[in-house]
């Protein structure tokens, strides 16, 4: 089944996010190799009166859409602000809603991003916001009217894979939008271990930026969210702590 | 008000220098191993000891880097906007005691830096001045931002310190980041070197990274002048100047960079040489010791060692730079703070840093980001 966010579909289940590659064109590359439909950029990084700007020519790429996020902004203030810079030069009512105070781990801050959230989506924006695995922040969001939530596994860049494993089980259950989990992934099996635990979908940069053949990183992330996906829909077996054979001899 | 001064006089120069000089491989190959790096380790890292395990340390060091910045670099320059000074200072070309030509950029002139600087292809510009508030003060400071900020995305400032809310004035102007170096932490020795002027008071200096994050400016830059004193013990007291501020002002960026003492008109030499590779254990030092923190390298070194630096930490570089007030736009004869030692063209160090599998990112932020700021005043 496809992935609906708002109004759109979605057959890849594989978000990109389009930071810290080594040049546009491996950028590019790796989007490409990855199959995924919608790719991050930051505003930061774009020169928005630019029709020309260097890392948007890179991003057009045919079935490919992308989603501006607000990475730099502190407050509420900032980020309704910037993401209408970004409907306005990009063209997009999607905005992933990023509001981290703090550099260093960059993690998001959950008061200005739902107050954010709630002015965001009054003036008609799709808002993705990026939040900790905080289960009842993830339903007060929807509460105002976000479409997908975005829980972090790790801290961005950290590769540590789903170490907020627990919570991400509790929002995915409780969840009436779809939860994409984003941030710390390092390695295929972490994605693959997200969409088996029925995450809609994932966001993967760093682990593929980073890699040094970010092309093939990028397959292997396709891969394995297509099989963690379809486990998913065929139903994992129970894990129990008791031996069952494979065989079971009945006909004694 | 509480500030790093409190946790500064806790510590006594000469037993920090002992303390570093005593570490031991075993100390050094423990800092390696430890997930998150203590002050202690830092000493280790920066110690004698560590010289002969710099292969390794680097390693390290490129790795964190990669995983926290990716495979890019930062360009800014440099734009002067005036040589006068007021202060005395041993090792500096704007020194008052020196026979120069002095020039202070007026608004015409600025926006012929502006235009020539945007022509090589920068976006992040960091404004420089020496310190003579009566001419170049925050209103000279304020009508440069009013100038610049159409031009620029980020704008940062390195000038002489001012005040907690001067600072707020200027970030609602577009200010994003400020640098001051303490140059040394060596208080008895710090007198020496600022014989005369505002900067000789050691403890208003050093207090203005606590006025900077009370202010809440993005970014703040710390530095210290490699030359003056014992760099060891120097890099010790900004690690835990450092870590202070971190935990202290928990919004705000931290970048520190690694002036070594270049020659100056009229001035002295340096007091403690750093070899090349000295340079690079202590950057690594820094990467491994917060690897958040922006680690930045200027045209004082030579371009075959600036090129090698971006592998192993470094984050930001500047390329091009004039350090004389005017010096893109015309040949004014001022005189410049010190010699570079990098002559290529920014494009040409953009294109070396390409062909060390880099991005060169000229554009991190955007006006808009400050806008919203200044929207919250109107």
């Amino acid at each position: 089944m496809e992935l609906k966010i708002a109004d759109r579909s979605f057959a890849s289940r594989l978000f990109l996010g389009t930071g810290k590659f080594s040049s546009n064109e491996a950028m590019r590359q790796a989007v490409q190799a990855s199959g995924s439909q919608l790719v991050t950029v930051a505003l930061k990084r774009v020169r928005m009166q630019d029709r020309q700007d260097n890392l948007l020519a890179h991003l057009e790429i045919e079935g490919v859409s992308l989603l501006p996020n607000t990475s730099g902004t502190r407050t509420a203030r900032e980020a309704v602000f910037a993401a209408n810079l970004a409907r306005e030069a990009l063209e997009t009512n999607w905005i992933k809603l990023e509001i981290h105070p703090d550099p260093n781990y960059l993690l998001p801050d959950p008061i200005e991003t739902f107050e954010a959230a709630k002015t965001l989506v009054q003036q008609g924006f799709i808002v993705l916001p990026y939040v900790g695995a905080d289960a009842p922040l993830c339903k007060r969001l929807e509460d105002v009217g976000v479409q997908a939530v975005m829980p972090l596994g790790a801290p961005i860049g950290s590769n540590r894979g789903l170490e907020t494993r627990a919570m991400l089980e509790i929002i995915i259950e409780q969840s009436g939008v779809p939860v994409i989990v984003d941030a710390g992934l390092g390695a295929p099996s972490h994605a693959c271990q997200a969409l088996e635990m029925g995450a809609a979908a994932v966001l993967v940069n760093t682990a593929i930026a980073v890699s040094s053949d970010p092309t093939s990183m990028a397959i292997a992330f396709k891969e394995a969210v297509h099989a963690g996906r379809r486990a998913y829909e065929a139903r994992l077996a129970h894990v129990s702590s008791y031996a069952a054979a494979s065989s079971p001899q009945t006909e004694f | 008000m509480a500030s790093f001064y409190d946790e500064l006089i806790k510590f006594d120069w000469e037993r920090v220098s002992e303390r570093i000089q005593s570490k031991n491989d075993r100390d050094v190959r423990a800092a390696l191993e430890n997930r998150r790096c203590t002050l202690d380790d830092f000493m280790a890292l920066v110690s004698p000891a560590a010289a002969s395990h710099l292969p390794a340390i680097k390693n390290r060091s490129s790795q964190l880097t990669k995983r926290r910045f990716g495979n890019v670099i930062q360009m800014y320059v440099p734009m002067y906007l005036s040589n006068e000074c007021t202060n005395i200072c041993t090792y500096c070309g704007f020194s008052l005691n020196n026979q120069i030509k002095r020039l202070t950029l007026n608004e015409h002139e600025i926006l012929q830096e502006a235009h020539a600087i945007k022509q090589m292809g920068f976006d992040h510009v960091l404004l420089v001045s020496g310190e003579s508030p009566r001419n170049v003060g925050v209103d000279y400071f304020l009508t440069a931002l009013h100038l610049l900020r159409p031009h620029f995305s980020n704008i940062a400032l390195e000038v002489q310190p001012l005040d907690e809310e001067e600072y707020r004035i200027l970030q609602a102007a577009g200010l994003h980041s400020v640098l001051v170096y303490q140059e040394t932490y060596n208080q008895e020795n710090y007198r020496k070197h600022h014989l005369k002027g505002k900067k000789a008071n050691y403890r208003h200096r050093l207090e203005t990274p606590d006025r900077l994050g009370r202010a809440e400016v993005h970014k703040i830059g710390l530095g210290i002048l490699i030359g003056l004193e014992d760099w060891r013990t120097d890099a010790f007291f900004m690690a835990a100047h450092l870590s202070y501020l971190r935990r202290k002002y928990w919004k705000t960026r931290f970048s520190v960079s690694f002036p070594r003492l270049r020659p100056a008109e009229g001035m002295l030499e340096p007091k403690v040489v750093m070899s090349e590779s000295e340079l690079k254990q202590l950057i690594c030092a820094f990467r491994l010791f917060d690897e958040n923190l922006e680690l930045s390298l200027s045209t004082r070194e030579r371009a075959a060692f600036r090129d090698e630096a971006i592998n192993i930490g470094i984050t930001s570089v500047s390329a091009g730079s004039r350090t004389d007030p005017g010096g893109y736009s015309t040949s004014s004869g001022a005189l410049k703070q010190f010699e570079i030692d990098d002559n290529r063209t920014p494009q040409e160090v953009a294109s070396a840093i390409r062909s060390k599998g880099f991005e060169v990112v000229w554009k991190d932020w955007d006006r808009a980001f400050d806008a919203g700021i200044n929207a919250t005043g109107t």
